[in-house]
Formats: C-alpha cells, sequence, structure tokens
C-alpha cells in the first residue's frame, strides 16, 4: 500500500473512531474481539430461534398451527426456533381479555384515542394544546362509558376484562388518579402544621415500607371487611385502590424534591405581595415545583407500570396473567419462551418509551434553566 | 365581639391553623371509629374470630424450603419465623449478588471500549425496563426446562444441575471446626487493630505499610492453619443418584434460584446505573490533580475515585436494597416459600385471620425496610464529607 493511501486512511473519521472506541491498546483489542464473539453468538442464536427459524401462523410445512403439536419445533425437535402462533391464537386475549369479541372495537377506540388524551400533559409547544387538554379531562369520563358500557352500549363487566386493556388501565388510572393525591401528600408532608404534617409523613413512610404485594393483598381480602353491605368493589376496582395509593406515596417524595428545590425567596416575594397560602402554592411554588419534578415522577410512572404486572398474584388476568392462563392451556402448554419473551417486549416498549420520554425532559430542563 | 372571634379563627394564622388540625384529627378519628365499628360487625357476621391465639396451632402444611426444621405439625408462629428467614435468605442473597453485577456493569458502562459499553448498555435497558416479576417467571422457567435428574448436567463431577435445582456436596463439619471458624473471627478482628495501628504508624512515621497484603494473608491462612492443626475436621457428603433422585449433599431449589437471578439482575441494572452516575459526578480535576501528584492509577482510585463516588452511590443504593427486599415478595408467584407465601398465604388461608396477619407481615417488612435505612444511614454518614455541613 502506498504511503498516500495510508494517510488517507488514517485521516479518516472512520478510522479514528475505530482506533479510539475499540483498537487503542492490544488489551482493548483483546476486549473487543471477545466482546465481538460473544455478540455475534448471543445476537445469532437469538435472531435465529426468533426469528429465521421460528414459525409465525404457518409452520415450515406450510400448515396453519392450532396447537402445539403443528409446531414445527415440536415435529423436528433441535432443528426449528419459537413458535410464535401462541401469540397469533390468543392475540384477542392479550390484548382484551375476556372482553367480548364483537365490542372490542370500544377497546380500540379507546386505545386509538389514549394518546391523543395525553399528549397534552406530555408536549407543551404543540399547536391546539389546550383542545387537547379539554379532551384529557374528557376522556376518563369517556373511557369509562365505552369500557364499561351504559345507555345505549351494553354493560361490560370488569371481570370480563383483561390482558393489555388491565394493566393500561391500572397504569393510566393509578397514575391519573394518585396524582392529585400525590400534591396533597407532598404539600401536607412540607406543611407547618405539626398533625397533618405527621399524618402525610407516617402515611408516605408506610406505603414505601411495604411491598406492593401486601397491599394488593390487603385491599383484596379486607377491603370488603372495612365496608358496610352492598357496597363490594370489584377485583379489580380492589387493585384500583391500592394501586393509586402506592404511586400517590412514591410520587410525592418525587413532589416533595421539587418542592425543596423552589429557593424560598420565592415563596417570600408572593407572601410579601399578599398572596395567600393556596394562591402562593397554585401558582408560584407548584407550577416550578412540578416542572422540576417531572423526570422523577415519570421515573415512579415507569415503576408503577411495571408493578400492574403484580395483580396477577391475587388473580387478575393481566398481560403476565392471560400469558400464564394462555400456558396453562394444554393445546398449548410449554411454550414458555415465545409467551414471557412476547410479554416482556410489550412492557419494554411502553416502559424504554417512557425513559426516553424522560430523558428528553431532563434535556430540555437543562436548556431552559441555563 | 361575636363577629371579632370569627376573624380572628379566620384570619389569625395560629388558630386558624389550630382549628384545621382540630378538623382534621376530628375527621380521622371518625374515619378509624367507622372502619373498625363496620369490620368488628362484619367479621361478626361472617363468624370470624379474632385475636392472635392462632399462631399457637399447628400450621397443617409442610415448607420445603427452610432454614430451620419445620414439619407440619409445627405452630403458626414457626412458619411465621421460617419464612422470615427465607425473605432475610433471600433479599441478603440478592443485595450481594446485585451488588457484585451492579459495580461490574457500572464500571464497564463507563469503559473506554464502544462495544463493551454499549453491551452493558443494552443489558440495563433491557433488565430495567421489563418487570421484575415477569424476569422472575421467565428464569424460573428456564431452570425447570432444565434436564431431568436422571439426565443432569454434571459440573466438576460432584455438582448437578436439573430441574428439581441445584444439587452440591454439602460439608460435614467434625469436632474441633469451631475452633477453625474462631479463628477466623479473631483473625477478622485483629487486622481490623492492625489496620488502625499500621495507619498510626504510618500518619507518625511517613512510612507505608502494604496493609491490605498483610491483613488479607492473616485472614486467609489463620483459619488454613488451624485447619491443619486441629487434623481436617471438615468432609464433604457428594449427592449421589438413587433411584429417582439424589441422596445426600444439599440442594438449591429453583425457586430460590430463580428469585436469585429475577431479583438481582433486575436491582443491578438500577445499581449500575448509579454507580455510573456516582463515579461521573466525581470531577474530572480530582483525577488530574492526583495524577500530578503522582499517585499510580490504583491508588487514585482507591484513595480518590471512590471515596468520592460513594457519597453519591449510597442513599441510591439504599433505596436499590429496600427495593430487592420488598420484591423479594414476589416469591410466592413461583412459589417461594417466603413471609407472604407462605404465612401470609397458606396461613391466611387455613386460619382466616386476614387483619392480624397481614398487620404482622406488614408491620415485618416495615421494620426490615427502617432497619435497612437506619443502617445504610448510619455508613453513609461515614462516607460524607466530615465538617463540611
Amino acid at each position: 500500500m502506498s504511503s498516500t493511501a495510508i494517510q488517507i486512511i488514517s485521516r479518516s473519521k472512520y478510522y479514528n473512531w475505530l482506533v479510539k472506541n475499540l483498537f487503542s491498546s492490544w488489551v482493548n483489542t483483546i476486549l473487543t474481539v471477545i466482546a465481538l464473539i460473544f455478540v455475534y453468538q448471543v445476537g445469532s442464536f437469538f435472531l435465529n430461534w426468533a426469528i429465521f427459524d421460528a414459525d409465525f401462523r404457518y409452520n415450515f410445512q406450510g400448515e396453519l398451527i392450532i396447537d402445539r403439536g403443528f409446531c414445527s419445533k415440536n415435529i423436528m425437535p433441535g432443528e426449528y426456533g419459537a413458535c410464535w402462533a401462541i401469540i397469533f391464537a390468543r392475540w384477542n386475549q392479550f390484548m382484551y381479555g375476556l372482553y367480548p369479541i364483537e365490542e372490542a372495537w370500544r377497546v380500540n377506540l379507546i386505545y386509538a384515542l389514549l394518546p391523543l388524551a395525553i399528549i397534552g400533559i406530555l408536549f407543551d409547544k404543540i399547536p391546539f394544546r389546550r383542545y387537547f387538554i379539554y379532551f384529557t379531562f374528557i376522556f376518563p369520563f369517556l373511557a369509562y362509558f365505552m369500557l364499561y358500557g351504559g345507555p345505549g352500549l351494553s354493560v361490560v363487566g370488569t371481570n370480563k376484562w383483561g390482558g393489555l386493556l388491565v394493566t393500561l388501565f391500572l397504569g393510566v388510572t393509578g397514575i391519573g388518579l394518585a396524582f392529585p393525591l400525590s400534591i396533597l401528600l407532598a404539600l401536607g408532608r412540607r406543611s407547618k402544621m405539626p398533625i397533618i404534617k405527621s399524618l402525610c409523613v407516617v402515611f408516605i413512610e408506610f406505603i414505601r415500607g411495604v411491598p406492593l404485594i401486601t397491599l394488593l393483598f390487603t385491599a383484596n381480602v379486607m377491603l370488603p371487611l372495612f365496608l358496610p353491605d352492598g357496597v363490594n368493589p370489584d377485583n379489580l376496582l380492589r387493585a384500583l385502590v391500592a394501586v393509586t395509593l402506592f404511586q400517590s406515596a412514591y410520587m410525592a417524595e418525587a413532589i416533595r424534591g421539587g418542592l425543596q428545590a423552589i429557593p424560598r425567596g420565592q415563596v417570600e416575594a408572593a407572601q410579601s405581595l399578599g398572596l395567600s397560602y393556596w394562591q402562593t402554592t397554585r401558582k408560584i411554588v407548584l407550577p416550578q415545583a412540578l416542572k422540576i419534578a417531572i423526570p422523577p415522577i415519570v421515573n415512579t410512572c415507569i415503576g408503577l407500570f411495571k408493578d400492574t404486572s403484580l395483580v396477577l398474584i391475587i388473580g387478575l388476568f393481566d398481560l403476565l396473567g392471560i400469558g400464564r392462563a394462555a400456558l396453562a392451556d394444554m393445546t398449548w402448554t410449554k411454550l414458555y419462551y415465545e409467551v414471557y419473551v412476547f410479554i416482556s417486549l410489550v412492557f419494554f416498549i411502553f416502559c424504554f418509551g417512557m425513559s426516553r420520554y424522560s430523558l428528553y425532559l431532563e434535556k430540555k430542563l437543562k436548556t431552559d434553566n441555563s | 365581639m361575636q363577629t371579632n372571634f370569627f376573624r380572628k379563627i379566620i384570619f389569625d394564622e395560629k388558630s386558624r391553623s389550630l382549628l384545621i388540625q382540630t378538623l382534621v384529627i376530628g375527621l380521622f378519628a371518625l374515619f378509624i371509629y367507622l372502619i373498625t365499628q363496620q369490620t368488628a360487625y362484619n367479621l361478626e357476621k361472617r363468624g370470624i374470630s379474632s385475636g392472635f391465639d392462632f399462631l399457637h396451632i399447628s400450621a397443617g402444611y409442610d415448607i420445603s424450603i427452610r432454614l430451620i426444621p419445620f414439619t407440619s405439625e409445627d405452630t403458626h408462629l414457626r412458619a411465621y419465623f421460617v419464612g422470615l428467614l427465607n425473605t432475610l435468605m433471600i433479599a441478603v442473597c440478592g443485595c450481594f449478588l446485585a451488588t457484585i453485577i451492579g459495580f461490574l456493569v457500572g464500571i464497564i458502562r463507563l469503559s473506554s471500549n464502544w462495544l463493551f459499553r454499549n453491551i452493558a448498555y443494552v443489558y440495563v435497558e433491557f433488565t430495567r425496563n421489563v418487570p421484575v416479576l415477569v424476569q422472575i417467571i421467565l428464569y424460573y422457567s428456564i431452570l425447570l426446562n432444565l434436564p431431568k435428574i436422571k439426565q443432569a448436567i454434571v459440573i466438576f463431577d460432584n455438582f448437578y444441575l436439573t430441574n428439581r435445582g441445584f444439587f452440591s456436596p454439602s460439608p460435614i463439619f467434625k469436632d474441633g471446626f469451631s475452633i477453625v471458624a474462631w479463628s477466623l473471627v479473631i483473625a477478622i478482628i485483629f487486622t481490623f487493630f492492625l489496620k488502625r495501628f499500621l495507619k498510626k504508624k504510618q500518619e507518625e512515621t511517613g512510612k507505608q505499610y502494604p496493609t491490605f497484603m498483610i491483613n488479607s494473608a492473616i485472614i486467609i491462612f489463620t483459619p488454613i492453619i488451624f485447619y491443619y492443626i486441629m487434623g481436617m475436621p471438615l468432609e464433604f457428603d457428594s449427592p449421589v443418584l438413587k433411584g429417582f433422585n439424589f441422596k445426600g449433599g444439599m440442594v438449591i431449589r429453583p425457586e430460590f434460584l430463580g428469585m436469585l437471578f429475577g431479583l438481582s439482575i433486575y436491582t443491578a441494572a438500577f445499581i449500575s446505573e448509579t454507580v455510573r452516575s456516582g463515579i461521573i459526578s466525581v470531577s474530572k480535576g480530582q483525577r488530574e490533580a492526583s495524577q500530578a501528584l503522582g499517585l499510580k492509577s490504583n491508588f487514585i482510585m482507591r484513595l480518590i475515585i471512590i471515596p468520592q463516588a460513594l457519597r453519591v452511590i449510597i442513599p441510591p443504593l439504599t433505596s436499590q436494597y429496600l427495593n430487592l427486599t420488598k420484591n423479594s415478595s414476589l416469591g410466592i408467584a413461583i412459589g417461594y416459600a417466603d413471609l407472604v407465601h407462605g404465612f401470609g398465604g397458606i396461613s391466611l388461608n387455613q386460619t382466616g385471620r386476614a387483619i392480624e396477619i397481614m398487620m404482622m407481615v406488614m408491620l415485618t417488612y416495615l421494620t426490615i425496610s427502617l432497619t435497612i435505612s437506619f443502617f445504610m444511614n448510619l455508613y453513609n454518614k461515614s462516607v460524607q464529607f466530615k465538617g463540611n455541613a
């Protein structure tokens, strides 16, 4: 190779990047080679299993898969990978649970409207944001009417709800209900009134000190004992109570962090202008505190969304519950990896999306403040 | 006069806050009163008796994973302690493993090698964005799909990996082993004082001693010497295949391994992030200044970077330990006999004392949480800036 060619290569951006990041020393070069082998092994194994050697709706002989006996890997063990047919066969259950299939359009409509309902909260520079916010406030009532039923629509009891519907319902409603509650708790914890303060502290620390599963058990077993006859909330509602209380304690701590970051001067200035406590809080403190607290709030929301999978233990059929029910079916049993990988992927998409959003906000806040 | 009184209540801050608090406490008391009344009524109507006397009746169920002996004739109280010990065992093992994996991954995330760094990144994103329960169940089903006992995977001749768990030789302690154990304890205490002494000496004379090497040697060799002096009082009982199961040795059940992997792999992702941000938080100038002073690179890491990074790492690490401990309650999903599964699940179903049992379980977790945060706060205080409040 001529010397000019070497010069050109050594000057090239890619070459420099490679040397700096992968081959800077002989130790690094060995590490790179090991890592490459590792990535190749794991990657090719997974891709072959999940895509190239996998059955989707039809097996490798072209037959429609109707039970696990048709999976290529059961016909020719060791030659083929995943059998995703279980996901297709159970698709409706994963999405709607036991919701009557002729009514599933109602759930689909709510799934489609959900992004519209939250987009106004997530982004502050979209056109017509005000109307989106109005829609956010109408949405819960609309969703309740569409999902549960009412005049003009047949009633679908929550015992028929399941799959992604329950996961999203608990996640979104839990967060929505916990938000106002958590603001009150956070303010209460910083209140100067000792009784209110200690009530809030005890509540928050108690909830944060026990596992969610014990709260779910308590709500499930004990709520009926606490309530008068005739008032008998169904399982989903009981879980919702537990989830909301749980989330409000965690969110309150995130908001308290935001409140603590507001300089005292802000409150003092507002007071010297003659604003009352609630005016100061609503117009001066909260708008600033919430803005700072959004990234940690989003993190608690990710946590809650993942924790909704726990309702399986009290007998609700969320995404994971439906997955386990599918595996309990004799025609499909033993396809563990397919089911759990699929569920993981669904959760990953939602949670990763939320964490990206939180990063975006952090970046935005940094530029806003400087 | 009358209007004055109301004016005072509404506009005077002190009396107004008194009024609000009286109202709140009144409402709260009323709320508690109504709930207790209603609960008492409901309990009576359903014929559920209450009280803690059930703790002394025999439990009537068996617990397969236990640290202390337990049979179905033992009491519910004993079942509680078996569950508590199992919870503590998984929490301690999980925290230990999660810390190791977390620190490793956190350091790899800062590696200068692009590929290594990004493998760690992919690991972190994939594990922390999938619910821990899904992971526990996934790892558990992988463990259950291992070969049957007849086709066990053999590791180093005496270890067997099967779908019934991990079989390994169990130690048999003979007379005199306690002396070996005590020699280890004494060696550790001794090195602690030796370290202080050598540090003092170093401050007086300026001469450096290889403290770490000396202490490691003492801790490793003292028990070995005593082991041979006492005539090797330790034997191993290897598992042997007899019929359909292994005889002898000990077994780690797949329930425990599933919990351990699920909890530690999940929590490690979070720990690695706190480790990474802790190390990043130490300013570049610190490293450059210590290089300018001529410190060797492992001294820079040990004496300059890590002590400062720990200040940032400890508080979030504490909350990760707390989370792991609380998540250990998910054992119920795969049948790991922890506090919630045995006592909070089976005992509750058998006795119907929901309120008492949930109360005990919750208070136990609360105590564990508060204890962990108490000790971690103590440790945190010891690593914070001194006299810099």
